[in-house]
Order: C-alpha cells, then structure tokens, then sequence
C-alpha cells in the first residue's frame, strides 16, 4: 500500500463544463484527486462520466471554448496549471506530463516513421542532435521491448502491429527528461487480452524502473485491480468512491461500485456461478442533472434524501471515503 | 549493432511511400506518358542551349517563312526568318518557369490561408474564406488580367497574376483536407507532447495534407501554362521578341494562310504541356487517393 509520499498532483475542486448548442454540460463537478510520487491512480467510470475530461484538464487538452473551468485548482509540484499561460503549459506537456492515448491506431502520425516522431520529441524539448535523438529513440524502444529496434524505428505506424504501436506510444510518452506524471487514457482498450496483460505489465514496470506517477484511466476493473494503488470511481462528473484498491474490491461501499464490480465475471468458475448482473438503466443526461445524486435514478438503495441533495464525504478509514446517503446499506454481493 | 533479438528476425525492406507511389504509378500507362512529356520539356528546358540548333533571336531576313524541313530548318522561320524549333526550345524554358513559379506562389499563400484558416477555425476562418469566396466569383481570367493591369505588362507580372489568382484555389484544397484532418488522435497526440501552434499546423497537420494538394499542384503548372500563354496572347504577359509560346501564336497570327506552321507548332507545344501536366496529374490523383487503389 502507498505510503505518505509527496503529493505530485492535486486537482482540487475542479468543475468543468462544455457549453454546447444544446445547452450546458457539466462533465466534471467539483471533483478532488491526489497523486503521490511514484503512485498509481486510477479513474474508474463508464463511458462519458466525465474521466477523460478531468485527465484532459490537467494539461489542457479539452477544447476551450467550448470548454471552461468553472472553479478549481490543479497544482502540479508547487504551480496551478490553470494559472499558466499557453507557452508554460506547452513547456510542460511532454516534458513533465506525458500522455498515452486509447487509439494507438490513429494516435501515432501515419506520414511519420514512429522513430522520426519519438526522435521530434527529444530534438524539441532537449536540443539534441538528430542522431543522439535516433540512438535515444532506439534505447527507449528496448525499454519499451520492441523486437528489433533499430529496424522498427524506421517503420511507418501502419507497419506495426497494435501491441506494437501502443508501445511506440509509451515510448513517446518517455521520451521527456523528467517523466513525472503519466496520465494514460484507457491504454488497453483497443488491444486483445494477451497485449493487454503485457502493456500492463510494462507500465508496471516502468513506474517502478523510472518512479512515474500514473493516472491510468480505464473502464475495466480487471485493470484496475492490476495496476491501481488507489481508486476513484467516477459517476456522471462526480466522485462517488474513493479507496485503495484493496478496499475497493473487498469492501465497496457505493451502490455503483459494487454494481461494477457485480457485472465483473467471477473467476470462480462453478462453485459460485450466476448470472452476470447489469447496472440497470442509463447514465442521465448530464444537461439536466438536478442537486441529488446523480446515481439515483438507477440506485437499488435510493431513498427520498437521494434525489434532493448529493451526499457529503463520509470517511471509512484513512484511505476509503464514499459519497452517499446509504452507504450503511451496501453489503458486498 | 545488431541486437540478439534482431537475430532471427528476416528482413524484409520496407517500401518507403516514394516508393510506393513510384510502383503504382509504373502501373499507370497515362501518368508515365505524362510524366514522360513533362521529363521531354524539363530537359528541354534545361539544356536550351545545348540542343537548339541556332539563336532563337537571330534574324535571317533572307530565310524568313522557309517551311518545314527545308535548308536545315526542321520546322521552317517565322515571319522574321528567326529558327522555330529553336524558338520553341527556349519557350520550353518560359512556359516551365512560368508553371513552376506561379503554382508555387498560389501554393506558398493557399497553404498558410488555408491551414490557418481551418486549424483556428471560427470568425477567422469565416472572414478569410468569405475573402477567398469574393476571389473566386471573379472570372479567372477577368481577376489576371486585373492584376497584370494594375502591376504592368511583363512575363514576371504575368506569373504573379496568376498565380495571386490561383491562391483561392489551394487555400480551399489545403482548408478541406486540414479540416479532416485537425481533429485526428495523432494531434491531439503531438499537443500533449508539447508541440505549439505552428508545429500543429505545419510539421504535423500538413505533411498528412500534401497529396490532394499535389495533385492540384501538378494539374495547376498545365494550367499556368495555358494561361501564361493566353496573357502572352493577348500582350499582357511576355513582350516581344521573347520566345513565348502564346506571343508566338499572337505576333505571327496574320499569317495562318500562307505560313501555317509559325502558328500551329507553338500551338501544339502548348498542348502537349498541358495535356502531360494534366495526365500526370490525373495518374497522380488516382494514385494516391487509397480509395481508387486496388
């Protein structure tokens, strides 16, 4: 389990909204999350609760307009990046935040040869000559166990198989001189299985190798129980739970926790074999979402409280803290 | 140098995209006569004076209107006993230049408008394409014949008309594939590694831009030259007693009846330019839009 490091990241109160035609949509509301050095952190939720857009915030990808921070800090090692301007953060993304993508089909410039590209990164932000890039570029992809790099630096990303790409991406997410945090946006999910136990285990590997900060976004629980020192569960823009992963699968205490963990197939196999369940009912449409909890309508331990006010934080212990009224009720299975 | 993993691994060479395209475009029985008749003109061009067999200036009064393959002229004198083909060698020379020059003006003002244009988007890009969209409800030839007015006749004024007035063009070309392009992974990929504003646009988006582009390149240096000559034609462009092909048809008009070959040969080597600018780029676009591909 983590211990008292540093804290590298803290996003603080962050709301974030996109005014679209439509009307507004508040993607992130009044979100907090800590990352310490060498941690990793995961941010679970389905799709379009909003994680991607808190990721994005932090080194300002979301497009603005029509994106907007309505309140909030992000204070990454002393500074909040939302004060910065647009060279600082610039300065910063590739250097100290570094990203993978979910896509490594269409994340990677298909006109480019993958070395040329990791190679930009280190003649940009370094100022090294081409060669010693070239050489670097090679090294990183050994780190990264690329089969024959000093051929594959000169492959076109439509040359590389999937497992490969993500790679490269990695990679490219390396190739800054101090990698302090690596926010990693569902990097398992265009992959089969087998590559994805791999990247996961590189992942690992390097964070202990190079001792990176991730912030690894994902939808699936079978990665956040491989890779997670600590978990946040996100719901329609909200943090519902937040816990180390041990207390997270042994002790859930959000109705949608458990309802994700619940639609999870159990791995053992006869003994106690049912029926997988689903979380019933959609997310709601985060346009018209009122002040209760966003769960509610979906939740099997909704009562009247629910629908009027979103809950405050409820401490379980150091490292577990749930947001509902009916926390008491939630037993696991 | 070689690592043990690389050991085992057969090696198998990677086509490079030129050489990629190169192997389409063998396939292609137009684009290969094209670029065939564009190679033919570029060496001509190159080596004038080497291959022309006299000064295409020099007068021989005594020899004007000789016809074709008579006392050594391969293709007669005109009205001034000056040597056709040698006329025609050096205009290879004009028309290319004015081809390459003026394409590459539209292209150097259409690709900053349009890839600015698309990548911010906005009012801005509405203001410049409205400007762009006012160019183009000009006439073409109308908005040319403007320009060379304003700036005076000459063959360099000629090639900055048209091309000034070629710029709405390839800003729409650039614009419309910078739009499909801006939003893909790969640079949103690039701007959390760090890359600013310029590098976006022009060493990430762009590069992905090129073919569409090219192929409007290479269409637009047969149309620069058409053009050129009809400027040329109608005393706008080259002036006397310049080699230029469209001079040539204009100086040497009255005399179609009894010397037809001054007027059609500068004709035809207008033709033959612009049919194999148009071939190759009709060959080219085939090629590289993967959807016309096997």
């Amino acid at each position: 389990m983590a211990e008292k490091k540093e804290i590298l990241l803290s996003i603080q109160n962050l709301s974030f909204s996109f005014d679209t035609q439509r009307g507004v949509v508040n993607a992130v509301r009044d979100i907090s999350l800590d990352i310490r050095k060498g941690e990793t952190l995961t941010l679970v939720g389905e799709s379009g609760c909003g994680k991607s857009v808190t990721a994005h915030a932090i080194n300002q990808l979301n497009p603005m307009p029509p994106g907007k921070v309505d309140h909030g800090k992000i204070m990454f090692r002393g500074t909040d990046l939302l004060t910065l301007k647009r060279h600082e953060i610039e300065k910063l993304r590739g250097t100290q935040i570094s990203m993978i993508f979910q896509e490594p089909m269409t994340a990677l410039n298909p006109v480019f040869t993958v070395g040329t590209q990791i190679a930009d990164v280190f003649m940009t932000h370094q100022h090294m000559t081409k060669q010693e890039a070239m050489e670097r570029t090679i090294d990183l992809f050994k780190l990264v166990k690329i089969p024959a790099p000093e051929r594959r630096v000169n492959s076109y990303p439509h040359q590389l198989s999937g497992g490969m790409r993500q790679r490269a991406m990695i990679a490219m997410a390396l190739a800054s001189p101090e990698p302090g945090l690596m926010i990693a946006d569902e990097p398992t999910t265009a992959l089969d299985v087998t590559i994805q136990a791999q990247i996961l285990d590189l992942l690992n590997d390097l964070k202990h190798k190079i001792e990176m900060s991730i912030l690894l976004i994902t939808h699936d629980m079978g990665v956040v129980a491989e890779m997670a020192d600590r978990v946040v569960v996100m719901y329609a823009g909200r943090k519902v739970e937040e816990a180390d992963v041990f207390s997270i699968f042994e002790t859930p205490r959000h109705p949608y926790t458990l309802g994700l963990l619940n639609s999870l197939p159990s791995n053992t196999k006869y003994k106690n074999a049912r029926r997988l369940e689903a979380i019933t009912g959609t997310v709601p449409d985060m346009r018209t979402i009122g002040a209760g909890c966003p769960f509610e309508n979906r939740c099997a331990y909704a009562s009247q409280k629910c629908g009027q006010e979103f809950p405050a934080e409820t401490v379980l212990s150091e490292s577990h803290s749930v947001w509902c009224h009916n926390y008491h009720m939630v037993k696991e299975g | 140098m070689k690592s043990s993993e690389t050991m085992d691994i057969p090696r198998i060479k990677e086509p490079t995209p030129l050489q990629e395209t190169w192997y389409h475009l063998k396939k292609n029985k137009g684009a290969m006569t094209g670029l065939g008749i564009i190679t033919m003109f570029v060496l001509m061009a190159i080596f004038a004076p080497l291959v022309s067999p006299r000064d295409p200036l020099a007068q021989q009064i005594s020899e004007r209107l000789t016809p074709m393959f008579t006392n050594g002229y391969i293709f007669g004198t005109d009205d001034l006993g000056r040597d056709m083909l040698s006329r025609l060698i050096y205009g290879a020379r004009i028309s290319m230049t004015i081809g390459v020059v003026s394409v590459g003006i539209s292209l150097f003002f259409g690709i900053i408008i349009g890839v600015t244009s698309a990548y911010y988007g906005g009012t801005f890009d509405k203001i410049v394409m409205r400007l762009i969209d006012i160019m183009l409800a000009f006439p073409y030839i109308l908005l040319t014949i403007v320009i060379v007015s304003l700036l005076g006749p000459s063959l360099t004024n000629a090639m900055v008309a048209i091309g000034i007035s070629q710029v709405p063009r390839y800003a729409r070309v650039v614009r419309a594939s910078v739009l499909a392009e801006k939003e893909s992974d790969y640079v949103l990929a690039e701007k959390a590694l760090g890359a600013g504003n310029f590098e976006l646009m022009f060493l990430t988006i762009l590069p992905n831009c090129l073919s569409p582009t090219i192929v409007q390149a290479t269409l637009g240096v047969g149309e620069a030259i058409l053009n050129s000559a009809g400027l040329s034609f109608l005393g706008l462009g080259a002036q006397p007693p310049t080699p230029e092909w469209g001079l040539m048809i204009a100086s040497s008009k009255q005399f179609i009846t009894n010397a037809w070959w001054i007027v059609t040969l500068p004709g035809l080597a207008i033709l033959l330019a612009v049919l194999g600018f148009n071939l190759f780029g009709d060959g080219l676009r085939d090629i590289l839009d993967p959807k016309m591909r096997n």
